[in-house]
């Protein structure tokens, strides 16, 4: 059914591109339906799933985008010798966390769940571009509201910010998360006629 | 840089193997109490205030044994912990029929274990995620310039200071000599910076000085400017030569470009 030059050209765009590729974008430039191009993503997807390849399709903050498979993570790395390997600390990402899951949020919100000073973790996550300034509180003093970014969004391979696992869902998980890297339900494609 | 979050985390010179380790790690009071309350198997509504108490403050003496730098949080849960260990030992007194319900003082310790609790669990989630530019990668940010994006060319050092100087003469004008003393650090110029690129990513160089500000506020403005851009975080750009400098946000490397977040401002 699937038009092959569709589906090659997606795969060109989606390469070629260093950010994440909204549908819109695929749309306007091939042509297809919005129906098509959601059908030829998932073909797509599934073939770099099924066959033995380096690289998968992502569905990462609000469009798509081709990553290599996380098993590779070390070769790619030494390749990149002389970049540095980003690492959060864990106080990074504790503050993250909350940030993620209650924004808007003030500084003070998060020192009194942490129970610890948080300003130079907050500094950190804005200059890393995975927190921003929302705004400010109506409150006295109108401290700064936070929020998570685009950014936060493509580093963490997360879909929107509704796709991470509720507080829940996390804490149903006990104390030890499996690690289930590539098969988290936030990450892959959905099935066509899902949406 | 970010240990200076205040946590013991600075154990170098630690010399007690395994308590090193655990040291290493505790962000925070809560971090170390919830530690305790698994090490005991104890249930943590039902803590047993007087053992960790003890346990507790163990902790924080073998942390000064070790030349930690015990950060107050820590004391003052200490304090909370004596203080709590004090109240348990004080018999409940709300039974003669009165219905009024004696709280039981843990309470409020113990909320606020759990609700740290879900975070840390959070936060450790988040940590078996793939990451972007660790392990896992996408194409790296191309220079070529996209169909409607302007060129701009970086600006030198000599160029940032005649912007600074020009700013600095305009405020020397029109103001009149004025001592006053702002509490305002290098620190604070990076969270302003911040937060005017949060919208669109960029500012012009003269919006980040506002009318009237002092001339202690434009140094440690500009000290701050210079202090992202050797970070590699922050980019002086023009369009030409004469034209007015903008600031731009240079996004983390793995891939990630200064694609102006939502366009906005643009």
């Amino acid at each position: 059914m699937m038009e092959k030059s569709g589906k090659a050209l997606i795969e060109a765009l989606l390469f070629a591109s260093s950010k994440p590729v909204t549908a819109d974008i695929l749309q306007e430039i091939t042509g297809l339906s919005g129906e098509t191009v959601r059908e030829t993503l998932v073909a797509l997807a599934g073939e770099f799933d099924a066959e033995d390849r380096g690289i998968a399709l992502k569905e990462v903050a609000g469009g798509f985008q081709i990553r290599t498979r996380p098993e590779f993570s070390e070769q790619i790395s030494a390749m990149y010798r002389s970049r540095p390997r980003r690492r959060l600390s864990r106080s990074s990402l504790e503050a993250l966390a909350i940030v993620a899951y209650r924004q808007p949020v003030t500084r003070s919100e998060i020192e009194n769940i942490r129970g610890v000073d948080s300003g130079a973790v907050m500094k950190t996550l804005l200059v890393q571009g995975m927190i921003r300034i929302l705004g400010r509180k109506e409150s006295p003093g109108r401290p700064m509201l936070f929020g998570t970014t685009r950014d936060f969004l493509e580093y963490f391979e997360l879909r929107d910010i509704e796709s991470l696992p509720s507080l829940e869902e996390i804490a149903d998980l006990g104390e030890i998360g499996p690690p289930e890297g590539e098969s988290s339900p936030g990450s892959g494609l959905p099935t066509p006629g899902s949406g | 840089m970010a240990s200076s979050d205040r946590s013991p985390e600075n154990g170098e010179n630690a010399t007690l193997g395994d308590y090193r380790v655990e040291l290493d790690n505790f962000q925070g009071p809560l971090d170390l109490l919830l530690h305790l309350i698994k090490k005991n198997e104890v249930d943590i509504y039902d803590i047993p205030i007087a053992r960790l108490t003890s346990q507790y403050v163990e902790y924080l003496d073998l942390m000064r044994e070790l030349d930690l730098d015990v950060a107050s949080e820590f004391l003052v849960m200490a304090s909370t912990l004596i203080h709590l260990k004090s109240r348990m030992l004080l018999p409940f007194d709300a039974e003669d029929g009165e219905e009024e319900e004696e709280k039981d003082p843990r309470e409020e310790l113990v909320q606020r274990l759990i609700e740290y609790q879900k975070y840390k669990r959070a936060a450790e989630e988040f940590s078996t995620r793939p990451f972007l530019g660790r392990d896992v990668f996408s194409r790296p940010e191309e220079k070529l310039p996209v169909k409607g994006e302007e060129r701009f060319i970086e600006a030198n050092m000599f160029q940032l200071m005649d912007a600074f100087n020009r700013i600095l003469a305009e405020a020397d004008r029109r103001r009149p000599h004025e001592v006053t003393r702002e509490g305002f650090t290098v620190d604070d110029g990076i969270e302003h910076i911040e937060a005017l690129l949060s919208n669109s990513g960029s500012v012009r160089f003269a919006e980040l000085f506002e009318a009237g500000s002092g001339r202690r506020r434009i140094v440690t403005i500009f000290l701050a400017i210079l202090e992202l851009i050797k970070k590699g975080w922050l980019q002086a750009v023009q369009k030409d030569h004469d034209a007015p400098l903008r600031l731009i946000r240079v996004q983390g490397d793995a891939g990630s470009g200064p694609e102006k977040q939502e366009k906005a401002g643009q």
